[in-house]
């Protein structure tokens, strides 16, 4: 065999390994929406077609499920809260630790990285109760302190590496051209971070979305969609939950699309 | 730069942490530790006692000691195949990247359409011929077979964000070595063991501790696949604190997986060790 026909079948041997891997992340999700797309009847029979029959009568039914819309409608509110706080608190942190030196910058970044090492979902069993004391218990504002929390060190340190990237003489030269610090940053940092701040912010909307463990054991009336799918797997019937899942994972793969520029230059700095 | 600036920029976020982060979990600690208002042993002494927590805790340690290897094999094929692409690498790249936003639950309930017992594994193999009648494979009888399909659900779910911390770290890598490696003749092999993996090493340390953690605190997908069955640290913690009520021994049990987490990022940071230095 000449040379380019050995380099001709590896090459071969690649792209087919890369469209395996890709059938791989893929065919689940497939599987999935074919089970949200046909029919109860269809979802519980068997055997299974491997096409779905469009018939929305499992999302209808998912929809029309007792708790179900008021289980959405929550899942949107603490994301959107989480959001908002996660940014709010985040970003401004982000900012003085690429900006500025200081005393106390170390023991700051410590702990945010610290986060890393604790399984956060934890927090919300001590937090179960201090909420009944304070009247936070059960509240959608509540959740949404806890899942800040996960996202807040991602927040900080996704901003963190964007203001990094936005060279200080730009606001010097904003400065010395009659901007005060404030109009500075709003007229010359702002444009140039918002996109990667807007990236930051559907990350933490997802963290928020995606979470169980502390939604399930501080919300009881209030539950979240995720809360509500878990605490009724043992009794909902199949269509429920593979409508629920679909549910779960259809804002997952549009958030993912409008976040891929700014996937590696979160975690690429993330590292550090 | 007026002194305090920064001071108050940090401000929220810092009150934050300390309010949701420092205070809350120095409260799993005391809640652990006390019994009734005094000093005590007796949540651990319950938790160990009881006739669950060895499976428990072996069902933790055995999944993340299965899957993780995987996990990062599998992520540092994704990772290499993603460098080496020329063409669309964006889509590929999109592609290994959804299961990223897919949470626990939904990543359990998409493995559960498979393994169900009307599900599509038995649709296939009654289709092919290889079976008769649809297997029950997440049975309690068949821990095995449960005990796989959490594997795969894993290692399907939360390959991605490995693979995307070890594809931003390959980029990191200068590219000289590898045009240096390429002059003396060195094979695609060599040049992944002898310059990649070494100089991966930041990269691989952070994807190792993220994921390590996230095993021990599986969930969502044990119990969507498993209910019950296959006991895990996470899922007796939630039973305790609430269908049991006894919170000080969930609080026994969360200082468990804490300890775990904490004893296992600081073997992987020692492991890993790169001196400053030495970082590309």
């Amino acid at each position: 065999m000449s040379e380019t026909t050995v380099r001709h079948a590896g090459n071969r041997v690649f792209i087919a390994a890369v469209v395996l891997t890709c059938i791989w992340v893929l065919l689940p999700i497939y599987l999935l929406a074919i089970n949200a797309l046909s029919a109860p009847a269809e979802v519980t029979g068997f055997p299974k077609r491997f096409w779905p029959s469009f018939d929305l009568a499992s999302i209808q039914f998912f929809l029309g499920f007792r708790g179900v819309t008021s289980a959405l409608w929550n899942s949107v509110q603490v994301a959107a809260l989480t959001m908002v706080m996660a940014i709010g608190a985040g970003a401004p942190a982000g900012y003085a630790i690429a900006r500025f030196d200081f005393p106390g910058k170390q023991v700051f970044r410590f702990m945010v990285v610290m986060t890393r090492a604790f399984p956060l979902p934890l927090l919300a069993l001590p937090l179960a109760v201090l909420f009944i004391r304070v009247g936070l218990d059960d509240t959608v504002i509540g959740l949404a302190f806890v899942h800040t929390t996960l996202a807040l060190p991602f927040a900080v340190l996704i901003t963190y590496s964007l203001f990094s990237g936005i060279p200080y003489e730009l606001e010097e030269a904003a400065l010395t051209l009659g901007c005060n610090r404030v109009q500075a940053f709003w007229k010359v940092v702002m444009p140039l971070a918002a996109p990667g701040i807007a990236a930051s912010a559907v990350f933490a909307f997802v963290v928020s979305w995606n979470e169980v463990f502390a939604a399930a054991v501080l919300t009881i009336e209030h539950r979240t969609l995720t809360a509500f799918l878990l605490q009724s797997l043992d009794v909902s019937p199949l269509p429920l939950k593979f409508a629920g899942g679909a549910a779960l994972v259809v804002p997952a793969l549009i958030f993912i699309f409008a976040v891929r520029k700014y996937l590696f230059a979160m975690w690429g700095i993330a590292n550090r | 730069m007026p002194r305090l600036l920064p001071y108050l920029l940090l401000a929220p976020a810092t009150a934050f942490l300390c309010l949701f982060f420092l205070y809350p979990f120095s409260l799993v600690a005391i809640d652990s530790l006390t019994d009734r208002g005094a000093w005590s042993l007796r949540n651990f002494e319950r938790m160990a006692d009881h006739w669950k927590f060895g499976s428990t805790f072996r069902n933790t340690i055995l999944l993340a000691a299965v899957v993780v290897p995987l996990q990062l094999t599998l992520a540092l094929m994704m990772a290499s195949m993603v460098s080496r692409l020329k063409r669309a690498r964006g889509a590929v790249l999109y592609i290994f990247a959804i299961p990223l936003g897919i949470s626990d639950l939904a990543a359990g309930l998409v493995w559960l359409a498979i393994f169900e017992q009307s599900g599509f594994l038995n649709s296939a193999l009654t289709g092919l011929g290889l079976i008769d009648h649809p297997q029950l494979f997440l049975g309690y009888q068949s821990k095995g077979v449960i005990f796989t399909a959490i594997v795969l659900t894993e290692l399907w779910r939360a390959t991605a964000i490995m693979m995307v911390i070890l594809v931003a770290g390959m980029g990191l890598i200068p590219k000289e070595y590898g045009e240096a490696a390429d002059v003396f003749g060195a094979s695609r092999w060599q040049k992944f063991r002898r310059i990649t993996l070494p100089l991966l090493k930041p990269s691989l340390q952070t994807a190792l501790i993220l994921r390590v953690i996230m095993a021990f605190e599986v969930f969502a997908v044990v119990l969507a696949l498993g209910g019950t069955n296959l006991p895990v640290l996470m899922s007796e913690t939630y039973h305790w604190q609430f269908t049991m009520q006894e919170r000080g021994v969930a609080a026994a049990y969360a200082m468990v997986i804490l300890g775990i987490s904490v004893g296992f990022t600081v073997l992987i940071l020692r492991l890993l060790h790169v001196p400053k230095e030495a970082r590309p």
